[in-house]
């Protein structure tokens, strides 16, 4: 009976991998990921996620054979990740036979003959063995890897991991070594190729991580306790060293890496301080504010319109003046949009503030308020910070000459955005342990029982609104003068999205969690051309799987992670109240 | 993954550490103000293409990139001896894309020219990035006005372009309004974008100049739908020809619900070349047919064009996705013609590339023969010989669009 | 409680603002409407006309405000991706149409070429909508609410791409239905045919909907449901199974609604249902949620505002463009019924819980 069983839960796994795996074919994955390599020669991304698909499904078949017959059915497990991998495989292969009797591209477009060349290997119809087989092998390898002790397990699955990873960004790191000079320019060619490692490089690179966890793992403990039993004075010491390496990275890295990463780290900066503004606004008080990008379309409105020379610029005013004018006016902005929806709760809110935000959008663009703000031709000519003294203003058009270092070029606004940033991050810190912080939080809770308690409602609401549009503000401002102009149709509610997706992701209320949030959901699609052709794709399923996996986030609070894991409330100890 | 984070940090921290002692020194020495580009030996000469790629409009973005690609096999692929490598960033039509995009390809310091961008917006975005990294761009389709104005600001250093400015589209339009149809009343509406907006004030100005009356000026939210409203609006000034250069999601919308409304059942119809391509007539329906579409003027071109529509088919298998695949083509040249001027080939092959010493030659092209006309570029950027046409459709089936064709145009040129 | 200065002087500046945003709407829509009356610009017919486009607009947001409102009634959720399953339900009724077209089976039965669509988008759409339920709602059932809200958009998100990826992110153009291009002379109106049939259609399938949720044994189980839970559970219904079939029926007036919408507006893309989805959910909040019938009243009052609204107030009052800004008066109104009457039109069904 359970045999028998086994067998029908292999096959599921196996339909269900070949459902996933045809999807990603008709949704363009595979093909557009074709065009970047793994190991440049070997195997290109599309192939794969192909691969991936059936080697989770093998894991998948195997350890839910494990479950239901026991742990020493080895030789079963094996067979159910074979099976699993078999169906999965055909049922891919299914989609090239289909397709060549039926014209499938008139409804799914990338059913194209591109595709099928890549699903059977260029050999068309005599190639159509190649991919079941590969899924029996590498589902037959995922239920074995199942089956391999835990040190084994851990090194190959992080040497994958890291493979992936250097081969991702292959590209950025090649650029930016040949940038150093001819010795570096030899090993990042040797290592990586144009859109993948070398062959040389994958080797390379997993022997590398292989060794480090080996060592790890025979040594690391033996490292691990005589670090602990170092005096205090020499751990604190190894901690301000740390403290320095990662400053003199952070301070050196736009000057090594050029530009684009500096550009990169401006535009995560950006969302880390529009995060810790939604931070408080949702993950201190709980309110979902979907309209956010209005403080930020104010805070670079204000900037862009005081320091612009062109046409719609209107008092010229140096960069250091009309940020804290910009804050002001954004934290304004937040009071008078939060005044009327003090009384909504939940999920009206959401929608309320995304009509907010909807309407600061369609009236900043509209042609109605243009002599204002520029209308659909946007506000454009806006001078960069300059740390001296700004000349005269000369007429439009004219950009003032600065007397002093002019922060223009992507590098060195970068500066200016991590300072931001930290010193933003330091202000949350504070704020989430003072008094407000916590009258926040009892609000999150419980409105009515936070009133009763003699919390303010109306004032710690506001105040909420308020921080977070200053921080919002705060990002609006540094990023106008990143790009030079601001236009109404960069103020999307995706903009708004993407600050709560990576707050979630991330970790509410969490301030690491906000920047971990930021470089996983803003900097990857950045740097991955190809992932951000599928990025909002990728998103909605991270947030699906984050709500029902890990709803805290990735680096959570403490008190969040217990209020969503019910289980470990019995665990509360005096330390772990917040 | 905290792991994964030192090593990466030790790396980086690393080769920082190396910059300093790496570097090698080039023999040929190199004066130029904005730095030379080294090409070995064995090293290909490095352009690339940055516009919009994916999205809706991705088409004019791939038009323009086959543009280059067929000029670059006109050349055999080479310049002297050297492989010619073209790369692509997809800047996706949008401000922001474009910064990102320039700033990548500002730090690529193999590169020796851009072609680029498609959308307007993307240059704004980012050719302060790559005028600062002493790059050269030529966009084969921005069309915006500001661009190429004489007072357009240092940032602008390092931007040409071979299309026209639409600063000539819309008085094309006008002239063809006022004088071919003889039309005195005219409304327009614009979508919202910057395109739109500008062209079609540049047409209401000049058609007012002319003598005639803009009766009605609207403008819809580009993802709007419904456009009976204001298409009602619009009917209540009894206009007789009805301007919308918007984009092809609602050029389609207006054109299919414009014959519903009473008042407008006869009113002439025109849009640009934001939607002059086939998946325009796809979603306009019936009504298109008669419709006029300006765009630039293809039989104006000289003869290398029809070579070069011909190479097109055969390397693409069919025709043309949009129109500004023969600027591309144009810019490609321009680009190669200024650097054969200025490029210092060593004895060993190694090609040394003055940054300047190029800017300036392709600013100072003078009757370069493309296949968009004779071109010459103006001190502020304008490469482009701008001949505007005006087509009609004549046919509202979408699988009969081909303006190249020779026999049976669809649409058909009507003036000038 | 004695209050401190500070918490008089922002009461006051509360209240102050709350009555100074009532007058000023107040004031927008009185002198609007007067100047735009005074300057005469439209005739009676033209009037008319706005409002017959704002009606048959309306009849498309009220069958999706439907699906929102029973979600919300019985979840307390919003259904972030239902927007989207009206998207998809367009996308199965244009493939089918498509089809149909080919086979000359259009030509040959009208009426039924325009069903058979319809059906087949109802089915597609509530197939999707029991699949989402499945994967990404069921799990979060007992979550904090702010947990199935984002699992809601995430759905959203995947729906909107997924098919952005099949399908590409161009425009397809329903196939043009013979049957029902010119107008119809209704009182002495002119009407389009098409919007007329979109209207009835709208109507017939409101009305069905509405019997089944008073009148049958499945309505008066989701009504049970949406009252108390656990109470309907001791009560013997299958709680679970009602949740299902009450996404299953709001998604296929979703779908419906997106091939009605297409054979209007005749131009289907994977992104069309994101704003339509936001407008949806203000009908139904402006009617009521939970209420059936109000959602079906706000989506008419929605629709005619918005095709109004631009020419009766705005243009009044020297707004240039204004019909830019017809989406500003959708979300202005949104934002005054949360304001000055959160209840809705037709007032909420629901005991006033703690959201």
């Amino acid at each position: 009976m359970k045999k028998e069983n086994f067998l029908w839960n292999a096959t599921k796994t196996g339909l269900l991998g070949g459902a996933i795996g045809i999807f990603l074919c008709l949704v363009g994955m595979v093909e557009i990921f074709n065009k970047r390599d793994v190991v440049e020669g070997v195997i290109t991304l599309g192939q794969f996620v192909l691969l991936a698909t059936f080697l989770s499904v093998g894991l998948a078949a195997s350890r839910r054979t494990s479950n239901l017959l026991g742990q020493n059915q080895s030789r079963l497990s094996l067979i159910s990740g074979l099976i699993a991998g078999l169906i999965s495989g055909l049922l891919v292969i299914l989609l090239v036979v289909i397709g060549n009797q039926v014209n499938l591209r008139a409804v799914f477009l990338n059913a194209s003959p591109a595709l099928y060349d890549l699903l059977t290997f260029k050999r068309s119809l005599s190639g159509i063995w190649i991919l079941p087989v590969t899924g029996v092998i590498t589902g037959l390898a995922g239920a074995a890897f199942l089956l391999l002790p835990e040190a084994v397990r851990r090194p190959v699955s992080r040497g994958v991991l890291f493979l992936i990873f250097m081969a991702l960004f292959s590209g950025l790191f090649r650029v930016v070594l040949i940038n150093q000079g001819t010795l570096w320019g030899v090993i990042a060619k040797g290592l990586f190729g144009q859109t993948g490692v070398t062959l040389i490089g994958a080797i390379f690179f997993f022997i590398v991580v292989v060794g480090l966890n080996v060592f790890w793992s025979s040594k690391g403990s033996n490292i691990q306790t005589t670090l602990n039993q170092l005096p205090q004075k020499r751990r604190a010491g190894l901690r301000i060293g740390l403290f320095v390496l990662i400053a003199i990275i952070a301070l050196g890295l736009p000057q090594v890496s050029g530009p684009f990463i500096a550009q990169v780290i401006v535009i995560i900066s950006l969302y880390i301080l529009m995060g810790l503004g939604l931070n408080i606004t949702l993950g201190f008080a709980g309110l979902l504010d979907l309209g956010f990008v209005a403080f930020y379309a104010v805070g670079a409105y204000t900037v862009g319109l005081l320091t612009s020379y062109g046409p719609f610029g209107l008092q010229h005013i140096p960069f250091w003046v009309a940020v804290p004018i910009a804050v002001l006016v954004a934290m304004a902005f937040g009071a008078f949009l939060g005044l009327p929806v003090l009384g909504v709760r939940g999920d009206y809110l959401a929608i309320a503030t995304l009509g907010f935000g909807e309407i600061v959008r369609l009236l900043a663009g509209s042609d109605f308020l243009a002599p204002f703000f520029g209308g659909p031709q946007g506000v454009i000519g806006i001078q960069k910070p300059c740390l001296g003294i700004l000349g005269t203003f000369l007429s439009v058009d004219t950009p003032r000459i600065c007397n002093g270092i002019e922060l223009g070029k992507p590098q060195d606004i970068y500066y200016v955005a991590v300072v931001a940033a930290l010193l933003i991050a330091f202000v949350a810190w504070r704020l989430r342990e003072s008094r407000l912080g916590r009258a926040w939080m009892a609000i999150r809770e419980d409105e009515d029982v936070a009133e009763a308690l003699g919390v303010n409602l109306v004032q710690t609401k506001l105040l909420a609104y308020i921080l977070g549009a200053a921080f919002a503000g705060l990002g609006g401002a540094i990023f106008t003068v990143l790009i030079g102009s601001i236009f109404a149709s960069s103020m999307q509610l995706l903009v708004s999205i993407n600050v709560v997706a990576l707050i979630i992701v991330g970790g509410m209320g969490s301030i690491p969690g906000v920047v971990v949030g930021a470089i996983a959901l803003i900097g990857l699609p950045e740097l991955l051309r190809e992932v951000s052709e599928f990025r909002y794709l990728i998103y909605g399923l991270i947030l699906i799987v984050m709500m029902q996996a890990k709803p805290e986030g990735l680096w959570p609070s403490q008190s969040t992670r217990r209020e969503l894991h019910h289980a470990d409330a019995d665990n509360l100890t005096a330390e772990t109240l917040v | 993954m905290k792991r994964l984070f030192t090593l990466l940090s030790l790396v980086v921290l690393a080769s920082m550490v190396l910059a300093a002692c790496g570097g090698g020194a080039a023999a040929y020495e190199c004066t130029d103000a904005l730095g030379c580009v080294t090409i070995g030996p064995d090293e290909p000469v490095h352009i690339a293409y940055w516009g919009v790629l994916s999205g809706a409009d991705g088409t004019l973005g791939e038009d323009s990139k086959r543009g280059v690609e067929i000029a670059i096999d006109d050349m055999g692929g080479k310049f002297h001896d050297h492989d010619i490598l073209l790369t692509t960033e997809d800047a996706g039509c949008t401000p922001e894309g474009g910064a990102t995009a320039a700033s990548k390809l500002a730090s690529d310091t193999s590169l020796v020219a851009l072609v680029g961008s498609s959308c307007s917006d993307e240059t704004v975005g980012g050719i302060a990035a790559i005028t600062n990294a002493g790059l050269t761009t030529i966009s084969p389709s921005n069309t915006r006005p500001a661009l190429t104005d004489p007072s357009r600001g240092p940032d602008f250093a390092g931007y040409l372009r071979t299309a026209h400015s639409d600063a000539f589209q819309g008085k094309a339009v006008a002239d063809f309004a006022y004088n071919v149809l003889g039309v005195r009343k005219a409304a327009t509406i614009h979508d919202g974008s910057a395109y739109a907006q500008a062209l079609q004030q540049v047409f209401a100005d000049n058609f007012t100049a002319l003598g005639g009356e803009i009766v009605a000026q609207e403008a819809v939210a580009k993802d709007a739908t419904d456009m009976r409203p204001v298409l009602t609006s619009i009917a209540a000034k009894a206009p007789e020809f009805l301007y919308y250069p918007v984009f092809v999601a609602a050029g389609g919308y207006i054109t299919a619900q414009v014959r519903e409304i009473a008042g407008l059942e006869d009113v002439k119809l025109a849009g640009s070349d934001g939607i002059f391509t086939a998946d325009f007539i796809k979603g306009a329906g019936p009504n298109v047919e008669g419709m006029y579409l300006s765009s630039p003027d293809f039989s104006a071109f000289p003869e290398g064009y029809k070579a070069f529509v011909e190479k097109h088919n055969a390397k693409y298998g069919g025709a043309p996705l949009s129109i500004f695949h023969a600027h591309a083509y144009d810019a490609t040249g321009i680009i190669f013609a200024a650097l054969e001027k200025v490029a210092v080939i060593a004895d060993d092959g190694t090609i040394n590339v003055p940054r300047k010493a190029l800017r300036d030659a392709i600013f100072a092209t003078k009757d370069y023969k493309g296949i968009t006309g004779t071109l010459s570029c103006s001190a502020s950027g304008d490469c482009g010989a701008p001949v505007i046409a005006v087509y009609e459709v004549v046919n509202s089936d979408p699988a009969s669009w081909n303006p190249q064709d020779a026999a049976n145009p669809n649409p058909k040129k009507v003036f000038p | 409680m004695r209050m401190t200065f500070t918490e008089r002087f922002v009461d006051l500046a509360v209240s102050g603002f709350l009555w100074g945003f009532r007058i000023l709407m107040v004031l927008v829509i009185v002198l609007g409407t007067f100047f735009t009356v005074r300057a005469g610009k439209y005739t009676g017919e033209q009037w008319i006309d706005f409002v017959v486009f704002g009606i048959s607009q309306g009849a498309i947001y009220a069958m999706i405000a439907l699906g929102y409102t029973m979600v919300y009634g019985i979840l307390r959720m919003i259904n972030f991706a239902h927007g989207d399953i009206f998207m998809t339900g367009a996308f199965a009724g244009y493939f089918t149409a498509v089809w149909l077209n080919s086979i000359g089976f259009v030509n040959a039965n009208p009426v039924l070429g325009l069903i058979i669509p319809i059906v087949a988008a109802m089915i597609f759409s509530a197939s999707i909508a029991m699949l989402v339920e499945k994967i990404a709602y069921r799990p979060l059932r007992n979550a904090p609410r702010l947990v199935p809200l984002i699992a809601a958009i995430g759905a959203s998100f995947f729906i909107e791409y997924a098919f952005r990826g099949f399908f590409g992110p161009g425009k397809y153009a329903y196939p043009p239905i013979k049957v029902l291009e010119g107008d119809w002379v209704i009182f002495g109106i002119n009407i389009l045919k098409v919007q007329v049939v979109v209207a009835v259609a709208a109507f017939i399938m409101m009305g069905i909907l509405y019997s089944i949720v008073k009148y049958t044994k499945v309505g008066k189980a989701m009504r049970a449901v949406s009252e108390n839970k656990d109470t309907a559970a001791l009560m013997g219904i299958d709680v679970n199974r009602i949740i299902v079939s009450t996404f299953a029926i709001g998604a296929a007036m979703a779908g419906a609604a997106g091939v009605l919408y297409a054979l209007v507006y005749r131009q289907i893309d994977f992104f069309m249902g994101f704003t339509p989805g936001v407008k949806a959910f203000t009908a139904a909040v402006l009617g009521g949620i939970g209420n059936i019938p109000g959602a079906m009243v706000g989506g008419m009052v929605l629709g005619i505002f918005e095709s109004v609204g631009p020419s009766l107030f705005l243009e009044g009052l020297g707004i240039t463009r204004a019909y830019q800004l017809k989406d500003v008066i959708a979300y202005t109104m949104l934002v005054m019924i949360l304001l000055f009457r959160p209840q809705g039109i037709l007032g909420e069904r629901l005991s006033k819980q703690k959201a």
